[in-house]
């Protein structure tokens, strides 16, 4: 590769400026593709996390298959499944999925299992049903962890969607990859600061949420 | 069937194994990619961590530096610093790759360094001031001795990060494993991407296991507890 005119600026602003319409339509696939995958993750994780609750015996083959997925350099996962499914949506999201599962699934796991067994006890005692116990009690107590386990996995995926880009989606990535083609700093680092900026956006807000959720939580979950 | 054939066929190709494109000359250059900046990363968050545990000091810079640290997405961080290192006449693609590397090794050791020496029984501190311990006797012969798992755990998950990571430097016209998988892709050369994605696991697994050594090996036996098993799942995957 060639280096850069050494006179070429960091950013072009003029070139900014007359591509707003396009930067803005690479944040929203951005924020489509990672919504995508945290969604359709969470809830493959959500049944899977209760069967290994329900049946616990199962709960070390599923981290383990979702541990393999999950060590799958995205890069190849994408290039792999190219023959399956084409370049498309599809393969990006079963690579974004696949990642998201393991970080759900330890987390909503861990958080049902740091339940403290009296206040099951004490639900038991009142009556409570299972499933009224699982969603009234378990889950709520359970929060903070499990939303420790979506930032995780929200920036796992913001992070991995301009990987994508190599798959002709990428969001952002898109912006990046036209830089690094080109040596055009300007898209280059509109793409990545953006999706940096986008990532600790989504993060902030999901401590926000966290903090309305939990009214009665003093402590931070801490994370090891 | 036949592709993994091509694959385990890939590997049995001497021609892999030779030259500048192969085998163990890309596993050099993906550990040269890793090691120096675990071992700055290393320099710096480590007894910047001890210290600021031992003087139960600073937690929220620390937890400030792991949660930002955690939200940066690491291809990102690569790719913003190529123009960076470009303009100060520092080339292409390893100064980016290793400033990239640098920052996410930072959190795990910085946050495991702090809290590991902070969470050691206060008692046990206590006592040895009692038995007249000085300060920096207290931190190098009871607090870092007792931290040893969590810290060593803290080391192995960045490193563990780092060295799949390393990965993307390719994207970046770097060498290392990823060239594999980036060369495959062009060349839509899926047997040679699968052998790169393989390549990647393994050494991860083997560094993992490095770690895991070390722990036996430095953490005195009499420390019966030994931290739990690294999960990887608790920081956000860049690679």
């Amino acid at each position: 590769m060639i280096l850069a005119q050494t006179t070429e600026p960091f950013i072009r602003w003029n070139w900014v400026w007359s591509h707003l319409d396009m930067i803005w339509g690479r944040t929203v696939q951005h924020l489509a593709l990672t919504g995508i995958a945290l969604g359709v993750g969470f809830l493959i994780s959500i049944v899977l996390s209760m069967i290994a609750l329900r049946y616990r015996r199962t709960y070390a083959p599923i981290t383990w298959v979702t541990g393999v997925l999950y060590s799958i350099p995205s890069l190849a996962l994408f290039v792999m499944l190219i023959p399956l499914t084409g370049l498309s949506v599809t393969t990006a999201e079963i690579g974004l999925v696949s990642y998201t599962l393991l970080i759900f699934i330890r987390n909503i796991v861990a958080g049902i299992d740091g339940v403290p067994q009296e206040v099951r006890e004490a639900a038991l005692g009142m009556g409570y049903t299972r499933r009224r116990m699982l969603l009234e009690i378990e889950l709520p107590i359970a929060l903070p962890v499990v939303i420790a386990g979506i930032r995780i996995a929200t920036v796992t995926t913001v992070g991995l969607v301009t990987i994508t880009a190599l798959i002709g989606l990428g969001g952002l990535g898109q912006l990046i990859l036209d830089g690094l083609n080109r040596l055009f700093t300007t898209p280059l680092i509109v793409g990545s600061v953006l999706s940096v900026v986008l990532a600790l956006l989504l993060d902030g807000v999901l401590v926000l949420v966290e903090r309305a959720l939990t009214p009665w939580a003093r402590r931070k979950a801490t994370i090891g | 069937m036949t592709f993994l054939a091509d694959v385990a066929r890939w590997f049995l190709d001497p021609a892999s194994w030779q030259g500048s494109g192969g085998v163990p000359a890309r596993v050099l250059e993906h550990l040269s990619l890793s090691v120096w900046p675990v071992a700055l990363a290393a320099a710096i968050a480590l007894p910047l961590g001890v210290t600021l545990g031992h003087r139960h000091r600073g937690a929220f810079f620390a937890i400030s530096v792991a949660n930002v640290g955690r939200a940066l997405p690491s291809f990102a961080v690569l790719v913003v610093g190529v123009p960076v290192s470009i303009k100060l006449g520092l080339g292409l693609s390893y100064w980016p790759a290793f400033a990239a590397l640098f920052l996410l090794a930072i959190p795990p050791m910085l946050t495991n360094a702090y809290t590991g020496v902070r969470e050691v029984d206060p008692g046990t501190v206590e006592s040895s001031r009692g038995m007249g311990f000085t300060e920096g006797q207290v931190l190098r012969k009871i607090e870092i001795p007792l931290a040893l798992p969590v810290i060593i755990t803290g080391i192995r998950v960045s490193a563990v990060q780092v060295v799949a990571t390393a990965t993307l430097a390719a994207l970046i016209g770097g060498g290392g494993l990823g060239r594999y998988i980036i060369d495959g892709l062009a060349t839509r050369d899926l047997v040679q991407v699968f052998a790169g994605a393989l390549l990647v696991a393994v050494l991860s697994v083997i560094t993992e296991g490095f770690f895991s050594l070390m722990e036996r090996f430095f953490v005195s036996p009499g420390i019966g507890r030994r931290a739990e098993f690294a999960d990887i799942s608790q920081i956000p995957k860049g690679f």
